[in-house]
Order: C-alpha cells, then sequence, then structure tokens
C-alpha cells in the first residue's frame, strides 16, 4: 500500500476545453525541429552538417561540456538547416522527415541484469538521457554524479494536462522496464509521485501517492514531502510520461512518439494526441482549431510553464500539452477595477467569481491578458497559499532578486525549480515574472557554484 | 471606431517613446488604465493566463471599506458643531457642514500626493502606483477637523516625499505614510493637533471664522475622552461606552465610530484584503493589556471603551493592516497585531505627552515588523540547517 500525502495549498485552474480520454488524429510531420533552449544547463555542438542524412536515433549535436550527453533525431530524412540567431546561437535544427521511419540499431536493454554502467552509456547513446533533470539547479543531469534519490513524477497536474493513467494504457511494460534501469543508477531509491487512489504499482521503486491540488503533481513538490534535497545533495527527477519513453528505447526501439493533450477553449475536439517532439504546432492541430476573428494563442506546453510558440512553433522535448487560449490583445474591458466580476476569473475574494467560489466550479475561458500593470509586491501572504513547499517564496524570490548566495542557499534554492513558482506568477497582483527571476537565478547560481 | 481603438490608434502614439509627449507617458497610462483594463499579454515565456486581480482592485476595495467611516465621520464633525453651539439643525445639514469641513482636506492631500507621485513616475517612466489613492483618503480622515489645510498640504508633501518616494515607492516603504503625515503634524505643530479647540469646529465650514449671531455654550469642552483620560479628568458619565461605540464623540474627523469602522473591517476581512490575523491580534492585545491596567487602576477606562475610544479601532482596521509596512508572514502578523495591540494600550495610559497611542504604537510595529519576519524566517532557514547536519 503505498502512503498518501496530502496537500492543501495549492490552486487548480479549471480552464475550458479540457481533453476528453480519446485519441485524435495528427497530420504526419513533415519537419522536426530540435531546439537547444529547450535542454535547460546545455550548450549546444552541432554534430550533423545540412544535407546529410539521418536516421532516427542519430546523433544531432551533443553539449560542449559533457560531449557524451547526446541529443538524437526522431525521424529519419535529410537536415534541413540549422537556424542561428544573434552571436550564432542555435535556434533550432529543422530535420526533413522522409517518412520511412529508418531507425539506428539500438541494443536492448535488460535493467535486471545489466550493470548501472551499461544502462548508463545506452540511456545516453539513445538520447534519452536529457530527460532526466538534477536538482539543484533544474538542468539535465550530469552523468558523472551519483544521485542520492530519483523521483519520478507519474502525475501532472497542471491545467489541461494528460491524466497518466490514460496515458500509460498499453505501456505498462515500457514504464516498468524504465523505472528498473533508474533504480540502477542509484544507491538510494527511486520514488514515485502518483495521484491518490492511481492504484499504481511498480517493482524497484516506492509509490507514494499525493491528493491536493496543483502543483502536487510538480517533482519538486513531491521531493520536499518525501525527502527534501538538502545542500551538496544531488537528486535526480524524471517525468514518468518520459521514462515510458526511456523503456521503449531500452527495449531497442528508438521510437520517441510521446502522447501528449491537445486542448484549450479553442480547441473544438479537445483530445489526446501521439506526436514526436519538435513536431510544428500546424501538424498537430491541423483543423483542430476554432475559425475565428480574434488572434487566438498557441502554447506549447501548458497554461502556467508553457511557451507562445506562435503557429510556426514546435512541441518542445518536456511537453505534456498543446494549448490554445484566445490571445486577449485586442479585449476591452471597462473600468475593470470596479466591475463586480462575476465573469473575471480570481481566486481573490475582491470580485464575486472569488467570493461566490466560481472560480472552482465553473469552466473558464482565460486569455492572456497580464489584466494589471506591473507593481512592486503589495499585497502579503498570496504566494504562500499556492506553494505547497516548507519553503518562504516570497523571501526566497527577494534573496534571487538581490543575489545573496547565502541567503537563497538558506532559503531553499536548492529545492526549487521555476515550474514551482508558476501558480505564484498567475496569483500576483502585481504581476511579477516570478518564474523568470528564479531561472535567470538558478542560472547565475550554477555558473557561480560549479 | 471603439473608444479604446481610438486611444489605442491615436492618442498611445504620442505618449509612446518618440511621440511629442513622451515625458507625460506615465500620465496618460494612469488614465487610461483607468478607463480600460490594459490589452497588455503575457511574453514568450512565463505564465500565459493571469488571476484578474491587480492592485487597482485591491486598493479599491480598501477605499470602499473606508467609505461607512467617512460618512459618518462627516456627520459628526456637524453634529459636535450643533452639540458646540447648542443648535440643532437635523442630520442633513449637520452632515452637509462636516462634508463641506472634509471636502477641502481630502482635495488637498489628493492634489498634493498624486502630483508628486505623478511627477516622480514620469521622470520613471513607471506606471502610477495606486497606493496614494488609499492613503491621499485616509490622510484628512486622522486628523483634527480644525488642522489648516496648507499644514496638510506641507505635511503630505514631506511624508510622500521622504516616507515613500526615497524609498522606491508604492510597496518599498517603512513606514505607512498616513501616519507619517499625521506624526509630522503631531510633532511638527503639536498645538494644532491637540488641546480643546481642535477637534470640534465652531465656526463656519470652510476657515472656522465665528459664525455671528452664535456663540459657544457654558461649560462646553472640545476635548476628547483620551485627553480627559491624560489629564485626569476622565468621567465615564459624560461619555458611555455606547456613545464611544457608535462614535458620537469628538475626535479626529473618521476614526470616532467602531460601528462604522467595523463595517469597513467586514469589507475588508471579506475580500481578504487585510490579514485577519493582524486585525484580530491588535484588538487582542489591545483588550489583554487593558484588562491588566484596568485590575491595577480603578480609574482606568474599561476594556471596551479602551477599544472604542480614540484612534484604536481605526488603526486596527486600516493601519496596521497595511500588508507593505506590517509583517509578510503568517506568523509574524500575529506576532505584529499584539505587539501593536499592546503597545498602543500602553503609551496611551503612561504617557501623559501623547493623550493617544495608536498612531505611535503602528509606526512602531512598522519598524519592528522586519524584525519579526527575520525570526519568522530564521526558524525555517534553521530548520533547513539542522536537515543537513542531520
Amino acid at each position: 500500500m503505498a502512503s498518501l500525502i496530502k496537500l492543501n495549498k495549492g490552486l487548480d485552474i479549471n480552464l475550458a476545453g479540457d481533453a476528453e480520454q480519446k485519441y485524435v488524429s495528427t497530420k504526419a510531420a513533415d519537419k522536426v525541429t530540435l531546439v537547444p533552449d529547450d535542454f535547460s544547463g546545455i550548450t549546444p555542438k552541432i554534430a550533423v552538417k545540412a544535407g546529410e542524412a539521418v536516421k532516427a536515433g542519430d546523433v544531432i549535436f551533443t553539449d560542449k561540456l559533457h560531449p557524451e550527453i547526446k541529443f538524437v533525431s526522431p525521424v529519419s530524412g535529410t537536415l534541413e538547416e540549422v537556424v542561428r540567431g544573434e552571436r550564432r546561437k542555435v535556434l533550432g535544427i529543422v530535420i526533413a522527415n522522409d517518412g520511412k521511419g529508418t531507425s539506428v540499431e539500438l541494443p536492448a536493454v535488460n535493467p535486471a541484469s545489466a550493470k548501472a554502467d551499461e544502462i548508463k552509456s545506452a540511456l545516453l547513446n539513445a538520447g534519452v538521457w536529457p530527460f532526466i533533470k538534477q536538482r539543484p539547479y533544474c538542468v539535465v543531469a550530469n552523468p558523472d554524479c551519483e544521485p542520492r534519490d530519483i523521483f519520478v513524477t507519474a502525475m501532472d497536474t497542471a491545467p489541461l494536462a494528460p491524466d497518466f493513467s490514460f496515458v500509460v494504457k498499453g505501456q505498462e511494460e515500457d514504464l516498468q522496464r524504465g523505472i528498473s534501469a533508474l533504480a540502477k543508477l542509484t544507491a538510494g531509491k527511486v520514488y514515485v509521485g502518483a495521484k491518490a487512489g492511481s492504484g499504481l504499482q511498480l517493482k524497484d521503486a516506492e509509490v507514494v501517492e499525493f491528493a491536493g491540488p496543483h502543483p502536487a503533481g510538480n517533482v519538486g513538490v513531491q521531493i520536499n514531502h518525501i525527502k527534501p534535497v538538502n545542500k551538496g545533495e544531488v537528486v535526480w527527477t524524471v517525468s514518468a510520461f518520459d521514462v515510458i519513453v526511456i523503456g521503449r528505447v531500452l527495449a531497442g526501439k528508438a521510437d520517441f512518439t510521446r502522447t501528449i493533450t491537445v486542448a484549450g477553449s479553442e480547441i473544438v475536439t479537445p483530445g489526446y494526441a501521439k506526436v514526436l517532439p519538435g513536431q510544428s504546432l500546424e501538424s498537430v492541430l491541423n483543423g483542430k482549431v476554432k475559425q475565428t476573428e480574434y488572434e487566438q494563442r498557441w502554447i506549447a506546453g501548458n497554461v502556467l510553464t508553457g511557451q507562445n510558440a506562435g503557429k510556426q512553433g514546435v512541441v518542445g522535448f518536456y511537453d505534456n500539452t498543446v494549448t490554445v487560449i484566445p490571445d486577449g490583445g485586442t479585449t476591452d474591458e471597462l473600468f475593470g477595477w470596479i466591475t463586480p466580476g462575476l465573469n473575471r476569473y480570481s481566486v481573490s475574494h475582491t470580485g464575486l467569481s472569488g467570493l461566490f467560489g466560481l472560480f472552482k466550479s465553473k469552466k473558464w475561458t482565460l486569455d492572456a491578458r497580464l489584466k494589471g500593470g506591473p507593481r512592486a509586491l503589495i499585497v502579503s501572504g498570496e504566494w504562500e497559499k499556492v506553494f505547497p513547499m516548507d519553503i518562504y517564496p516570497e523571501h526566497l524570490y527577494k534573496a534571487v532578486l538581490a543575489y545573496d548566495i547565502d541567503k537563497m542557499e538558506a532559503l531553499g534554492i536548492y529545492e526549487v525549480a521555476p515550474e514551482d513558482f508558476a501558480l505564484c506568477e498567475f496569483v500576483c497582483t502585481s504581476k511579477t515574472p516570478v518564474q523568470q527571476v528564479i531561472a535567470d537565478g538558478l542560472v547565475k547560481l550554477r555558473k557561480e557554484m560549479e | 471606431m471603439k473608444l479604446n481603438d481610438f486611444i489605442e490608434e491615436k492618442i498611445a502614439p504620442n505618449f509612446e517613446k518618440g511621440g511629442k509627449y513622451e515625458k507625460f507617458w506615465s500620465i496618460y497610462d494612469s488614465f487610461h488604465t483607468f478607463l480600460f483594463v490594459p490589452r497588455h499579454t503575457a511574453g514568450r515565456k512565463g505564465v500565459q493566463v493571469h488571476d484578474s486581480v491587480d492592485s487597482k482592485r485591491v486598493i479599491i476595495m480598501v477605499i470602499l471599506a473606508l467609505v461607512p467611516a467617512l460618512l459618518f465621520g462627516c456627520w459628526n464633525v456637524g453634529y459636535q458643531h450643533d452639540l458646540a453651539l447648542g443648535i440643532n439643525d437635523g442630520w442633513f445639514m449637520q452632515f452637509l457642514y462636516g462634508f463641506g469641513a472634509f471636502l477641502p482636506k481630502v482635495v488637498v492631500s489628493y492634489v498634493v500626493g498624486l502630483g508628486i507621485e505623478m511627477a516622480v513616475a514620469a521622470c520613471k517612466r513607471e506606471e502610477v502606483a495606486e497606493g496614494f489613492l488609499a492613503t491621499g483618503l485616509l490622510i484628512p480622515m486622522i486628523v483634527p477637523v480644525n488642522t489648516p489645510l496648507w499644514m496638510i498640504a506641507v505635511a503630505t508633501a514631506f511624508s510622500v516625499v521622504f516616507a515613500k518616494e526615497i524609498f522606491g515607492g508604492t510597496g518599498m516603504n517603512i513606514f505607512n505614510p498616513a501616519l507619517i503625515t499625521r506624526a509630522f503634524l503631531f510633532f511638527a505643530y503639536p498645538k494644532a493637533m491637540s488641546g480643546d479647540n481642535v477637534f470640534v469646529r465652531t465656526g463656519n465650514w470652510w476657515n472656522n471664522d465665528p459664525i455671528e449671531g452664535t456663540t459657544v455654550i457654558d461649560g462646553f469642552s472640545g476635548a476628547t475622552p483620551l485627553a480627559q483620560v491624560a489629564d485626569g479628568s476622565f468621567d465615564a458619565a459624560t461619555y458611555s461606552t455606547m456613545d464611544a461605540f457608535l462614535g458620537c464623540i469628538p475626535g479626529s474627523i473618521a476614526e470616532t465610530s467602531t460601528l462604522a469602522i467595523l463595517l469597513g473591517a467586514a469589507l475588508l476581512l471579506i475580500t481578504k484584503v487585510a490579514s485577519w490575523r493582524i486585525m484580530l491580534s491588535v484588538f487582542a492585545g489591545g483588550a489583554v493589556m487593558s484588562a491588566i491596567i484596568g485590575a491595577c487602576s480603578e480609574s482606568a477606562p474599561t476594556v471596551a471603551q479602551q477599544l472604542c475610544l480614540g484612534g484604536f479601532a481605526f488603526a486596527a482596521v486600516f493601519m496596521a493592516t497595511d500588508p507593505v509596512t506590517g509583517c509578510r508572514t503568517n506568523t509574524g502578523k500575529f506576532i505584529y497585531g499584539a505587539f501593536i495591540g499592546v503597545m498602543a494600550i500602553i503609551i496611551r495610559m503612561f504617557n501623559t505627552g501623547y493623550p493617544e497611542g495608536a498612531m505611535m504604537a503602528v509606526l512602531l510595529g512598522n519598524a519592528v515588523a522586519p524584525l519579526i519576519d527575520y525570526y519568522v524566517v530564521d526558524a525555517n532557514i534553521n530548520k533547513r540547517a539542522k536537515r543537513v547536519k542531520a
């Protein structure tokens, strides 16, 4: 029987356009784009030249500092273009898909008998290593170090995110293979955070169930409640959605297909879709978006941590969701400071929707407006209500702003990732870009410390 | 063409960088956002949707919460005026008289304060913060009715510049700007802030010149109950606790009616704009301290009187709960509130120089709030440090 941890703090934003539990078809990807920026802490070194033919599983680029970390093509075809920006920074690597699906031969690894080193090199060579991230810093894990424990979250509680129990159907073996492989990589334990009542059972891992609103599914929150990260310790984190891919690849198949939800108030038929990382949003959303006169916002990822990718955007390496919402850039709202607020989403009680609890019971269509101007922090206590960790989010944020390293360490910077602050940013009266500040702080801190 | 499209397309470019009036962008923006919720959308990264609450909405709740005390205060100014002259104009004329005395003060406070804030915002090319909309209304509410307008102007300017803008503006200040205004007046012009002649206006409504044909009745004293406590002439028979609760007593314009203040408190608590932790603990701290003093001295006012008299309730509800200058941790809020409650009563009872202690207590609370938070956060830090050792 898995132990259960109940969380009270947090917020489930009840958005319209929730995915039905059925698969919707997508157009085959005629090209995929790998975006090095998806991987925090990585400097890309391109391994292939434009025009070269690649197979699925061929190395496209590696990390400069750790060349053993490889990033591979999910499709077979030709490398079309390396898109560069200012100072020749690699923005994207475009691979044209020939549709043949030829792939490199990967050795099948049996986690039960394989040694840790074999598993590690299999993961690195197959290009699935980047799924493993590390705390502190929330970057792609350093393969040279030994993690204290490995934490896997088998729940995505973000708005409109997929239900893991639906996604895993038919892929249970891959999941188990992946978990067993991870268990070999640590002297500690593999903890799997699962939704309360999901009945998830796994060998070689300790399942801990979590009940409560978002961000209960964030691995950082789960670590904080299971066994917090201390200074000097390193733990690895993986999403169970990605462990499925890891397990599949270890079976010898270079198949990087992932299951995501296609959701949001602007989608006609919200549902689940099987896509490739780097596939264009246009091919995923093909024919599923409402025809409107107003502008829409195509988001790679969920509304809290995703990016406004636009019509040219692609599915990110870690994304579980593609969301389409109204942009709202031409919406007029007269006297927003005094209207009763029945139709304005707010968890604060300054409007009737918050006062009557409508934000919980109703399905909401939210657009991308900030709905206010940026200010210094004024209201106190609102971040804490959506931050279920034993950390003072506001004080940590201020320590990061001031870049006071001692304070940041003392207040728990090693335990957090930008995504843990997403709800703080959502509810903030002063419209503070909390995630960006934390992300910048982590990058700076890592440079200083490593 | 819709109005907002017109503003965005025809008017806005003049104020943007490179426009004819780019220096006045902050002022244009404050009027535009007053009319319409801004159209800015989230950037490429970061949260793509936002809660619809913003600082305008929060501040407007504070202003709405002040309305009951404000309306009552205006009436009470007229009522006290009539009492002093021994006449009765009826409640409406009394309200009009008080409103007439109040209005110029609020105009002066807003013009001076908002003028400075807008000028600073325009220099920094930032949006004008809304904080002063509450402060500017609070200032005339907590001064004696006979305070000259020029004093209010000077004190407001001092407070906005030295208590707020030099720290970085709304959200950065250490002390509550409304109370700094009050404290400035109290120390710079003590004669205009205390005594028997400042809290009741006996002359005409605009400048307190004597009204021909009227005389102040014999035996009238405009001293507030707390002034009487301070000089030993307090007699529970003059003002009953009920008078103090309802507010039909002399005092600063809007601080007298505990009932009206509690109506505002209800709005602040329902909308969760003010912290119930602070409000509750100020009253609790004040009650405990009053009970202790009451047990030691027979002539001291009762607990109920202590909480209803003077500016105690007003400070507890509207001043101590300012989130910027108060404690920001939940545990800290309890300590901070109790500290203010206790100190307000101590200063009131033991320092004969100050008949009222609420103002000083809140300012003192503002000063120690970061210290309280420091220790609360330190407990969390120590817990984390111990985990490393274990």
